[in-house]
């Protein structure tokens, strides 16, 4: 029997609306019980001062610092190779089977686990090179680890800017370097910092690769040499060592909070930019 | 012809490949100077191709092969070594579409002294202003120079983009179909404008409007299927056609 079309579209409505209105409700359910059991545990205090018996009292300044600073100094790296790739594979060479193996090659490099390439910073660079358990090497992993999603949103923000863009700025006399510089970068810059984002929230949220490089350290780094400790791997010692409950929820908040943070400014960022652009 | 006449380019025996396509045919044609030039012909006769010859925009597209000789002042811009840059700075180029960046007025203007290292804040703001009273846009734009030019009308997008070309002094300037996105009394004002601008530019116009090419150009060529079919003062080519395949287009029994 054949159901009216008055019926399908109805039950259509109803089973799209209910898939979107299950997925915002899982969301903010996690991000609900996250805050609600954590949010007590959070001030000033908390939020400042050193951790006293392996994170079982005092607050948790020194993964903040650490959530900050390995992030930073791991988008320092990516970002300039990943946008570098990205410029060289759209702007510098045509579509040849050597483009289409390293655009291979970076899909694959996107769909490893990140505790491989937490063995192989381990492996490499504390072992390797000598780093130690050190925020260089924790920040060099997760580049490798953020560059491919970098280098694709790069190259997909840089073919999105048209091609009638460039034709103008060469037939004005410009080189492919300064129309790259000064029109097909400007233009694709909202695609990248987008980009930027999703490698640093994969940053601050990662653990695996983070505990085999950056190690476990409860101290401020000093150092690019000193090893640090990120609030995800915090939280995760305090749950897993059945060390402080509270203090891992209390972790969490400050986590999702700190990214709901970032991506704000983010955007906020990116819109200030455009408008000044096109004013 | 008088013998005043001066050719600031010259096309001898050109042909070029796209791939294994050959879209111009040995062709043969000579720009005088501050004059206006027209091609014609029906689409893909290789009048824009041809166009896009002249200041190397051809180079872009992969798989481009070219042979003969394109003399611009007497030097061939494909001999080796010529610096496309300068080429393209002095053969400008105004599109099909208005196609200003998503930028402020001003900063369109003021993009190709930019890419020319001009960093004098007080040039630029001469250069902008006389390039932007060159195509007569000065008095639409003057009081929104920091607006986004695609807030302009396609009309003031269009001649924006002419003053766009102005402030990086060309010597010639290439219009390929400059007004086919514009209405009647918007092509009556890019026409007007040509006829003020060839007093001190060069200008060559790709056209499917064959009063346009009437009504503006001194000289004309006629192109199909990727050869010069005949090139004339454009009061002949009108008028007295020598070649029967010219008098079909336009008299408008092509096809």
């Amino acid at each position: 029997m054949r159901i009216p079309p008055k019926y399908t579209q109805m039950i259509a409505v109803a089973v799209l609306a209910g898939a979107t209105l299950a997925t915002l409700a899982v969301l903010l359910f996690i991000i609900g019980y996250v805050l609600n059991k954590g949010l007590p545990v959070v001030s000033f205090q908390f939020l400042f001062s050193n951790p006293e018996d392996m994170g079982r009292a005092g607050g948790i300044f020194p993964t903040l610092v650490g959530s900050v600073l390995l992030p930073l100094l791991a988008i320092a790296i990516a970002m300039p190779l990943g946008v570098g790739t990205a410029v060289y594979l759209t702007e510098y060479t045509r579509e040849t089977r050597a483009t289409k193996v390293i655009r291979f090659g970076t899909d694959c490099l996107a769909g490893i686990p990140s505790i491989i390439f937490g063995l192989f910073g381990f492996i490499f660079f504390v072992v390797m090179l000598q780093f130690g358990w050190s925020l260089l090497s924790g920040g060099l992993t997760l580049a490798i680890m953020i560059l491919p999603t970098i280098i694709r949103t790069s190259e997909e923000a840089i073919r999105a800017v048209p091609h009638s863009y460039r034709e103008v700025s060469f037939s004005l006399g410009a080189t492919r370097w300064e129309t790259v510089m000064k029109v097909v970068l400007p233009n694709a810059l909202p695609g990248i910092v987008t980009g930027v984002m999703l490698g640093i929230g994969r940053c601050i949220s990662e653990t695996a690769a983070v505990i085999f490089t950056a190690g476990l350290a409860l101290r401020l780094p000093r150092s690019v040499f000193d090893s640090t400790r990120t609030m995800a791997v915090h939280f995760y010692t305090l749950a897993r060592e059945g060390i402080s409950n509270e203090n891992a929820y209390g972790t969490a908040a400050v986590l999702i909070i700190a990214v709901l943070l970032t991506n704000l400014a983010a955007y906020w960022l990116m819109h200030r930019f455009i408008a000044r652009r096109t004013k | 012809m008088s013998a005043a006449k001066e050719n600031v380019i010259t096309v001898s025996n050109l042909d070029l490949w796209y791939g294994a396509f050959q879209a111009l045919i040995s062709v043969n044609m000579a720009v005088e100077k501050q004059k206006i030039t027209a091609l014609i012909g029906p689409s893909g006769c290789g009048k824009s191709t041809l166009l896009r010859v002249l200041n190397r925009m051809n180079d872009l597209i992969p798989g481009v092969k070219i042979t003969g000789e394109v003399l611009l002042e007497g030097r061939n811009i494909y001999a080796p070594g010529v610096d496309v840059c300068a080429l393209r700075a002095n053969v400008g180029m105004v599109f099909q579409r208005p196609n200003p960046f998503p930028l402020s007025v001003w900063d369109n203007v003021a993009f190709g002294l930019k890419v020319a290292g001009q960093n004098s804040r007080a040039q630029v703001e001469e250069i902008v202003e006389r390039s932007l009273r060159g195509a007569w846009l000065w008095d639409n734009v003057k009081d929104k120079l920091d607006h986004s030019a695609l807030e302009l009308p396609l009309d003031q997008q269009q001649r924006l983009c002419v003053a766009r070309l102005l402030a990086v002094e060309p010597e010639v300037i290439l219009m390929d179909e400059p007004c086919s996105a514009l209405d009647p009394i918007a092509t009556a004002k890019i026409e007007e404008l040509m006829l003020e601008l060839v007093k001190q530019y060069t200008i060559v116009i790709v056209t499917h409007n064959m009063q346009q090419a009437a009504r503006i150009s001194n000289y004309s060529g006629y192109m199909l299927l990727g050869e010069m079919i005949e090139f004339d003062e454009t009061s002949r080519i009108f008028t007295s056609p020598k070649d029967k395949r010219t008098d079909d287009y336009i008299s408008g029994r092509y096809g």
